[in-house]
């Protein structure tokens, strides 16, 4: 006998309440955040696969292949090397500019396609999300990954500019691991943070390049620190010098090069960069994983 | 009902399931003039199209019980089983609940279609939560499921080289390699050629016998009638029936030819 089931206001709590006598679970339930990571590092092996992936998918179709991993981060170096180097002169008496351009231009340009890749991660995998059950945070995370290991092969071509330019290898070195490590942290929790924001506010996506673009001015990448100093004063000075990426870019010239002048000392360089990537990295990954349930609403 | 002795495994309380689109605006509604208006007066943007697609679903599933979700297109079957497993979230209402993690066997599962068939096996088998030495045990069991084998090796192919009958079978078979506490399927029986889909139809009765509930989405009479006992009927995201299969049908039956 079919009996028609249209929803009572009053049939609502008994059904609930035989929910919870049975012990089921609700679904779409958000777990808790050290609940969540357990689960997400159950999914490791899905994250490596996936980035995996992503880089076959996108070199696939190319005739060199791998070799583009090399071939990108050399043309965008010299694009930069020609025009700030060659046509506009911005040295301003560093002795061995090249070097210290491209350290800027790699090291920024981790972090932008980090965020660039981390901001459609969610919005151009709705299909995948809508049909499995995984953490999300796998997503964002695996575009770290990518991205991360083009950024191996940025500073193979780096550590060759570096050599070819005439710095010695010195015991400094060693300093670019903590370094990359500290950056790569802080960008998994910028990609979850951005990755959130766009699947909710999609309008961030067309402003990412320009906010990408200020950030990069900001952050000394075609002109020598000291231009800061010379030309702002006071809070304005104190606030271009907090910028997490002018650091994470300092530090790296630092650790590869001789004679370059820093805004701050070092010591404080790695100080305020252990406080971002904390800062970042943490409240990215609380930030994602509130959104954890939302996020095949679309 | 004698809900005494039986075991429930899914119960939906009220459930209200909404889904937001943007992007999708009538002609003018986004101009730029709209836009500030719309800024100004502090109203929702209409680029967010909202669309109540399940209005208020209660029902209680039981273990061991098999359950065909019937309605014309559109009516909301898809979206109640994807609320089901937890992929949508409830909008209003007392919500769903669920022994375990109910698990979605559908034909839409997106794999990469510029990798290899066997490399989407593998990611998709990862994607559910199998361990690495898991996936090596049932990869070739997988793809000798699919079929995609048979004409040629297909499976170290890229995707977008398939039929879309073999991408098909290919992701049917990935999703059946698992066992699942409550099984959701989706149109899956209606995949691949007349071989295949006795086949996959073999499958589903096996899982059925390690799965506590099955709900089956379908348009195929047919396959819900041999499958299951008891349907519910959707239309325009509400229940109409509810009850055994062959009430609802005729039921369902006598509402389209009308």
């Amino acid at each position: 006998m079919a009996q028609t089931a249209v929803a009572e206001s009053d049939t609502g709590p008994s059904l609930t309440e035989l929910a919870r006598r049975h012990g089921l679970t609700k679904a779409g339930r958000l777990p808790s955040l050290p609940e969540y990571t357990r689960y997400l590092w159950s999914y490791r092996h899905f994250i490596a696969a996936f980035a995996n992936a992503k880089v076959s998918a996108s070199l696939g179709s190319t005739r060199l292949g791998v070799i583009w991993q090399l071939l990108t981060p050399l043309i965008n170096a010299g694009v930069y090397y020609v025009i700030f180097g060659v046509l506009i002169n911005t040295k301003q008496g560093v002795d061995n500019f090249i070097a210290y351009l491209c350290a800027g231009v790699f090291i920024f340009g981790f972090t932008q396609s980090v965020v660039q890749a981390g901001s459609q991660s969610i919005t151009s995998n709705m299909a995948l999300i809508r049909a499995l059950h995984f953490p999300r945070a796998s997503l964002p995370i695996a575009v770290t990954l990518v991205e991360v290991r083009n950024m191996i092969a940025s500073m193979i071509v780096l550590v060759a500019i570096v050599l070819l330019t005439g710095e010695p290898i010195t015991v400094e070195w060693l300093l670019v691991l903590p370094a990359l490590l500290l950056q790569a942290v802080f960008n998994t929790g910028l990609a979850l943070f951005v990755s959130r924001l766009v699947s909710k506010v999609t309008d961030i996506r067309q402003l990412i390049p320009y906010l990408m673009r200020i950030w990069m001015y900001g952050s000394a990448v075609l002109y020598p620190v000291t231009f800061f100093a010379e030309r702002l004063h006071g809070w304005q000075l104190t606030l271009i010098e907090a910028n997490p990426m002018l650091i994470f870019i300092e530090l790296m010239r630092h650790a590869l090069m001789e004679n370059v002048e820093l805004a701050q000392p070092a010591g404080l360089l790695w100080i305020q960069a252990i406080v971002w990537t904390v800062l970042v990295g943490l409240g990215g990954y609380v930030y994602f994983w509130r959104g954890e349930k939302g996020y095949g609403r679309g | 009902m004698a809900d005494i002795e039986r075991e429930p495994t899914v119960i939906a309380d009220n459930a209200h399931i909404v889904y937001r689109i943007y992007g999708s605006v009538a002609p003018g509604a986004n101009s730029p003039l709209a836009s500030l208006k719309r800024i100004v007066t502090g109203k929702k943007s209409a680029a967010v199209r909202e669309v109540h697609a399940v209005k208020g679903a209660s029902f209680v599933a039981y273990k061991g019980e098999a359950i065909g979700l019937i309605g014309s297109n559109g009516s909301g079957k898809s979206t109640l089983l994807r609320a089901i497993a937890g992929l949508l979230p409830v909008e209003r209402g007392g919500g769903i609940f669920a022994a375990g993690q109910p698990s979605l066997l559908g034909v839409n599962a997106a794999l990469m279609n510029d990798l290899s068939g066997e490399r989407n096996v593998e990611l998709g088998c990862l994607a559910m939560g199998m361990s690495p030495d898991e996936v090596k045990e049932q990869a070739p069991g997988i793809i000798d499921f699919s079929g995609i084998n048979e004409r040629g090796d297909f499976s170290s192919l890229p995707m977008k080289t398939y039929s879309s009958g073999m991408a098909a079978r290919l992701r049917f078979s990935i999703a059946a390699a698992k066992k699942h506490d409550v099984l959701l399927i989706d149109e899956a029986l209606a995949t691949g050629d007349a071989k295949f889909r006795k086949r996959s139809e073999q499958r589903v009765r096996d899982l059925r016998k390690d799965a506590g509930t099955v709900f089956l989405v379908s348009h195929s009479e047919q396959s819900i009638r041999d499958t299951c006992e008891r349907s519910i009927w959707l239309e325009s995201g509400a229940i109409r029936a509810d009850g055994p299969t062959d009430d609802v049908l005729k039921e369902y039956e006598s509402f389209v030819n009308k």
